[in-house]
């Protein structure tokens, strides 16, 4: 056993000798790889840590918060911003969005991957052009809408137009997930005398669950991020998604504006999706790539 | 509908009227399955941006009856939304702000995200705490993440300190044109990388064997290898990226904040004009926007080619 062990760990120097890694190129590798990590977190951290700070140490421009403390999180947590109930807004928008997006985007995905029909260029296309649309074009005309139909602070008025960017997002996923299956699934089950329709049902949607779950997750982030429509069609703050009353904190200390505060709202706001991102980050990168969407 | 594809070749020899049969019964399971989407699609963008078109070139003079309360409109069609928003710089500035910001971070992200993707394809290990960490910009809403930068460019802030110096980024002028590039480039470099890492994953290693034997430099290899068989992904990628800066909105509306000259964009003069409730010159400039973009796209897909569907029905990634 342990000779096979110590015989695999031999080759793969051997085979990375063959690439003319020399010690220069393995630390330039080393060194690449810390820059791009540093570049991606430095600024993640920097709210971290100015978050932990005490409120007097605001402007300390020091690496490390000495001492740590939380206060931060509870002037966050503080009943005047209403952070916590935006928080369960933001909860609501995104995933009843996801929910529904999914459910309508999963047929589509798969008829777009799998049967063959006239106007299915068409269809992909229009899919792809509706996800570039500038969605101030769709928030004016909506919140002249919402205004007249009585949607202004409501659920629904974020949620509708949400749809907008989280469908093409999803349907494109799914269509390209599905298309990755194999297709002898679905003809094995037609032989056994399925319809496509039956053949979808039961063979297709349960094997299809993670692409779904790659899919919802990929939208749930872009649901949780939104922003122009939230801060467009609600003015009320208990409404309000955490990402748009975030950038209205008022100071319960005396700064104009209490950094750190929102830094510590920031975290509270993007931990979940980090530690998403932390578990699924293959899932994500899957999903990403196969899309090519954002 | 009105373009069609190729009618499939069926490769099992199956009698003509099941054939047909079973297409039939494909096309209305199509339309089945495919009618939820495009309805939603119809609902949430065809019909705003009709009323958004119809909007632009509705002209009323509104105000309120003291006794009732009430929105008292006349309303009627004419191009003066437009002609307001074309005279002076009140469209020239605003464009270009969204054109420079697009090309400038644009840039900088092809530039940062490529030589990320080279970083990431020659690491063996820690490749997943690299994926990790390169999602997390991406993950960042960018409102947060302007918020974030805001207080990396606050006069006492730490980019201030590290660069030793004073400049009050996030007030307007230039700086604060740089600070939005800044961030943007931060969160979205990595994106571009992850995309164009996919790319390089596809590359079969006997090229690089091949281009090795025969002793290319590695400014050669880049240029004739990697560079020309990583560009399908690139150019989809950049487009994307082109697009989505066409439209920014929340970067420099919470990092800098609205009716900043340097950095208002496009859709920021829309929403401002929109919350003054003067909609009719909001859906102007929101329609402009649209049309810049549409030109855009249709122009880079014309340049780059990019096979945007055939990623889509793509046969290979």
């Amino acid at each position: 056993m342990s000779t096979t062990i110590f015989r695999l760990r031999r080759v793969a120097p051997v085979r990375r000798g063959t690439k003319r890694a020399g010690r220069g190129t393995a630390w330039a590798r080393r060194l690449g790889i810390a820059a791009v990590v540093a570049y991606c977190l430095a600024p993640f951290y920097w709210m971290v840590v100015s978050s932990l700070r005490r409120p007097a140490d605001q402007f300390s421009n020091a690496p490390l918060p000495a001492p740590v403390s939380f206060d931060n999180y509870s002037a966050a947590f503080d009943a005047r911003n209403g952070f916590g109930r935006a928080l369960v807004n933001s909860l609501v928008v995104a995933g009843v969005s996801t929910a529904v997006t999914l459910v309508v985007a999963i047929f589509a995905g798969y008829a777009l991957a799998r049967l063959q029909f006239r106007g299915k260029t068409l269809i992909l296309t229009l899919i792809i052009a509706a996800s570039m649309f500038p969605p101030i074009i769709l928030v004016v005309p909506l919140l002249e809408l919402f205004t007249d139909a009585g949607w202004i602070n409501t659920y629904q008025a974020m949620i509708v137009p949400s749809m907008s960017f989280a469908l093409p997002l999803a349907v494109w996923n799914l269509t390209a997930f599905f298309r990755q299956m194999p297709a002898e699934l679905e003809k094995a089950a037609q032989v056994d005398g399925c319809t496509p329709a039956q053949a979808f049902r039961k063979v297709v949607l349960p094997l299809a669950a993670p692409g779904v779950f790659t899919t919802a997750i990929l939208v749930f982030i872009c649901a949780w991020n939104e922003f122009l429509i939230a801060v467009s069609v609600v003015n009320d703050r208990h409404m309000m998604t955490a990402n748009v009353i975030v950038s209205l904190f008022t100071g319960q200390y005396k700064y104009d504006q209490p950094f750190g505060t929102q830094m510590a709202a920031g975290v509270v706001v993007t931990l979940p999706l980090v530690v998403a991102v932390l578990f699924f980050q293959r899932r994500i990168v899957d999903g990403l790539t196969a899309g090519g969407l954002k | 509908m009105s373009v069609t594809t190729p009618t499939p070749v069926r490769k099992t020899a199956a009698s003509r009227p099941a054939r047909s049969s079973r297409r039939a019964g494909t096309a209305g399971l199509a339309a089945a399955l495919l009618s939820p989407t495009l309805l939603v699609l119809v609902l949430v963008i065809g019909y705003p941006v009709v009323a958004a078109l119809r909007l632009s070139f509705q002209v009323s003079s509104e105000s309120i009856d003291p006794h009732t309360g009430f929105k008292v409109t006349a309303t009627s069609y004419g191009a003066e939304n437009y002609t307001s928003v074309f005279s002076d710089d009140r469209l020239l500035r605003p464009w270009w702000n969204t054109t420079s910001f697009a090309l400038a971070s644009v840039t900088l992200e092809v530039l940062i995200g490529v030589s990320m993707a080279l970083v990431m394809h020659r690491a063996f290990r820690g490749r997943a705490l690299v994926r990790a960490a390169v999602l997390v910009p991406w993950a960042i809403p960018t409102a947060i993440s302007g918020m974030l930068w805001k207080w990396i460019f606050n006069s006492q802030g730490v980019a201030n300190e590290i660069l030793g110096t004073q400049v009050l980024w996030s007030s307007d002028g230039f700086q604060a044109w740089l600070s939005v590039v800044i961030a943007d480039t931060w969160k979205t470099a990595p994106f571009i990388g992850l995309l164009v890492l996919a790319g390089l994953q596809i590359i079969p290693g006997e090229l690089y064997e091949a281009a090795r034997v025969d002793g290319a430099s590695v400014w050669r290899v880049f240029w004739r290898i990697t560079l020309p068989l990583v560009r399908p992904a690139l150019v989809v990628a950049v487009l994307f990226r082109l697009l989505d800066v066409l439209r920014m909105f929340d970067l420099p509306y919470v990092l800098v904040g609205p009716r900043k000259d340097s950095v208002e964009t496009l859709s920021m003069i829309a929403f401002d004009e929109m919350t003054n409730l003067r909609f009719g010159t909001a859906a102007a400039y929101a329609t402009v926007l649209f049309l810049y973009v549409a030109v855009v796209a249709l122009a880079f897909v014309k340049l780059f080619g990019a096979d945007l569907i055939g990623r889509g029905t793509g046969s290979e990634t």
